[in-house]
């Protein structure tokens, strides 16, 4: 970013540094891993932190607890498969699932605008216990405050989760080495765009609904069958192609991933589709990545498949020593290709 | 998925490669014109399966890319004022003009909003009548019809909140352009399928007479660019220069009749300056006088934004051109990222430079210019 001060007067493009924070900064990828990188992790660096995985690990005495935290801004606040609420317990749950933790309890802030109808933040909240009993969390502590008219979407939510850790595996991304087979847990990009169909008032045949859902319990089934888990990650924003990018750079590997067994569901494709989308990129809310043995990456399947939540889990590629920081993809012609953190969010196309 | 799977068939891509394979005797250098070519192009990886004979050149066809820097800067100066909702395809959002974007201007407050059609805009503009709604309309004849429609519409009710900033392009003279110039090293077109869909492609004939160049019509899926390339190759080895027409489930001879009556209602033929390329006579659409009433450049006084040299460094132009491969440019990957584009080549999901950033980053490097 700093090579941007060697051009020319008369260039006129390089914005090598915004000087405000733009909605493409949140959007889980390239620009928003720099903000974090120059202004968070540049102040708060430690052990813990700089380990860049979902929950931190903490040793406390012979316990080993996993510590997260997420704040959840959608707009609208309920949509096919989920809810704003619905989405605040599961997004940390799987925060502390991808640290191999069993999830114990989590607190809840609101951040709510006045004028929100009370039953619409009852409703939001009834998901909300409704999620945590099916995750066996519990919401033992919180907190309330109310801003202007205009100064928020109906309400925010921001969870933190504290789960204990009871096995012996280091899961993260440090972990992860040459030769290891990455599995996916199933149907990519539903969750995006059911919120895109929402949003933009996209009409399709059937409502696409979101894969919202708890991830512990096919992540401890696999630590407790025995497999050698080296490092799991949940695809959220900026989908597996960021999950993936994320990986390769924090654990300084290359990857080779194949496109064809990557499923994706023909009513997400349609949209995608129509919309210009790659369904790599696309979020997801149910959805994660497991990075094991390659030896035992049959066992990774067969366990995952016992959880409808990872009913669709498959093998999509190994890890590499080459080309350490890279993601190569192998298209369904047999070539392949770079497959890069997208810089901002997607952007409909014009034709 | 049906239309889509029988075009992505990989057993039948190797078949159409074979042809490919046994069929070039020597080198030949195509041009696919439309940016969403040179994106399925690279995203499926057809340019590393061809013959080393067959070299691919990237066109002119992305609107984002050719739409000239003092056109962005007049959006930017627009969307910031404060009685104004900007609306824009998505992806000229994050074209740099001199000093910012329209991200950037939506970040310090401007009102800049993602439409998927200018139809869209128009009922923005409905529903804010207290402000002003500025429609930004670029693009080639693919979305003529549609920006021309809204105008029409807008006359039609009457509606004097809403104006557009018109930079449409075509691409026909376009073509005219490249191989025109001395330099030009195109033996043959892979045509712009959804151009062609609405003008149809009678306007190519004179063209491939004159400068003895194969023009195949050509969709966008991967089996659509492999015919294409095919019918261009076989056309080139037997010495033939026709118009042909590979993506006739979609394209006519004559066209769209209906859209294009729209857009000559709507628009006129003007001189159009091209990013990167300059002034091309007659390449592009401006309103007619009797819709000059909608022109967002005759609405608002802009005497602010003046003309506007592009970057010393970008060589966007002659990527545009064909005539360097955006790998061979020094700030390609360095000085020059999505993040930080020099040029619009590296912005739209179109771009070449884009494309060859996101899918070929590590080959380009290593296999130089091919």
């Amino acid at each position: 970013m700093s090579q941007a001060k060697d051009f020319a007067p008369s260039c006129p493009a390089p914005i090598a540094q915004y000087p405000q924070v733009l909605l493409a900064h949140g959007g889980g990828g390239r620009l928003m891993h720099q903000l974090i990188e120059r202004v968070f992790l540049s102040a708060f660096s430690n052990p813990l932190l700089d380990t860049g995985h979902d929950a931190a690990v903490l040793e406390v005495g012979a316990a080993r607890i996993a510590f997260t935290t997420d704040s959840y801004v959608v707009r609208p606040l309920f949509f096919p498969g989920g809810t704003i609420g619905t989405l605040a317990v599961n997004g940390t749950v799987n925060d502390l699932a991808m640290a191999g933790a069993r999830p114990l309890a989590l607190s809840a802030g609101f951040i709510i605008e006045e004028g929100l109808a009370v039953e619409t933040l009852q409703r939001v909240v009834a998901s909300m216990q409704a999620a945590a009993v099916e995750a066996g969390v519990a919401i033992v502590t919180g907190d309330t405050k109310v801003v202007d008219r205009g100064k928020g979407d109906g309400v925010f939510i921001n969870t933190a989760g504290v789960g204990v850790v009871e096995h012996g595996l280091r899961i993260a991304p440090a972990s992860v080495r040459a030769g290891d087979a990455v599995i996916l847990s199933g149907d990519i990009g539903r969750h995006g765009m059911a919120i895109m169909a929402v949003r933009e008032g996209l009409q399709f045949e059937s409502a696409i609904e979101s894969d919202c859902a708890p991830l512990s319990a096919p992540v401890l089934d696999l630590v407790s069958s025995g497999v050698d888990v080296h490092c799991l990650r949940d695809i959220t924003r900026g989908g597996l192609a960021s999950a993936l990018n994320e990986i390769a750079g924090s654990a300084k590997v290359g990857m080779t991933i194949d496109e064809r067994p990557v499923p994706v569901r023909e009513d997400v494709r349609g949209a995608c589709e129509i919309l210009g989308f790659d369904p790599m990129y696309v979020a997801n809310e149910g959805r994660f990545i497991v990075f094991a043995p390659e030896h035992q990456a049959d066992r990774v399947v067969e366990v995952l498949r016992r959880h409808p939540v990872s009913g669709d889990a498959c093998v999509i590629g190994r890890v590499t020593l080459e080309r350490p920081g890279l993601v190569v993809v192998r298209s369904i012609l047999g070539a392949t290709r770079v497959l890069d953190m997208l810089s901002g969010e997607q952007l409909p196309r014009i034709c | 998925m049906k239309f889509i799977d029988e075009y992505r068939d990989p057993v039948a891509a190797q078949r159409w490669l074979a042809a490919i394979h046994g069929l070039v005797t020597r080198p030949w250098t195509l041009m696919e014109v439309c940016g969403g070519q040179t994106h399925a192009i690279l995203k499926y990886g057809i340019d590393e399966l061809l013959p080393r004979e067959v070299t691919l050149l990237h066109g002119p066809g992305c609107p984002v890319c050719v739409t000239p820097l003092e056109k962005i800067d007049r959006a930017l100066a627009l969307a910031s004022r404060p009685n104004v909702i900007f609306c824009s395809f998505g992806d000229m959002l994050r074209v740099p003009g001199t000093d910012r974007d329209l991200l950037a201007v939506k970040a310090a407050g401007g009102d800049v909003r993602i439409v998927y059609s200018p139809l869209d805009a128009l009922k923005v503009a409905l529903e804010n009548p207290d402000k002003q709604v500025v429609f930004f309309a670029v693009g080639f004849e693919t979305t003529a019809p549609g920006n021309a429609m809204a105008v029409y519409q807008a006359r039609r009710a009457g509606l004097e909140n809403f104006s557009v900033l018109v930079s449409h392009v075509l691409v026909p003279p376009a073509l005219e352009a490249i191989l025109g110039s001395p330099s030009c090293r195109v033996q043959g077109f892979l045509a712009a399928g959804h151009v062609c869909a609405v003008m149809g492609y009678t306007e190519y004939l004179p063209i491939a007479a004159r400068y003895k160049v194969p023009i195949v019509v050509t969709g966008f899926e991967p089996l659509d660019l492999l015919q294409g390339i095919y019918l261009s190759v076989k056309q080139l080895e037997e010495g033939r220069a026709e118009v042909e027409n590979q993506y006739s489930r979609v394209v006519t001879k004559q066209g769209n009749r209906q859209a294009q009556s729209i857009v000559t209602e709507v628009f006129g033929i003007v001189d159009r300056a091209w990013r990167g390329i300059g002034v091309i006579p007659g390449s592009g659409l401006g309103l007619r006088d009797a819709y000059a009433g909608f022109d967002a450049e005759r609405r608002f006084d802009l005497s602010e934004v003046g003309p506007r040299p592009e970057p010393a460094e970008c060589i966007a132009g002659l990527v545009l051109q064909g005539l360097k491969k955006p790998h061979e440019c020094d700030a390609f990957g360095r000085r020059c990222t999505p993040e930080h584009p020099l040029g619009a080549t590296m912005v739209s999901s179109e771009g070449a430079c884009a494309a060859y950033y996101r899918h070929r980053r590590v080959a380009a490097g290593q296999e130089g210019a091919r």
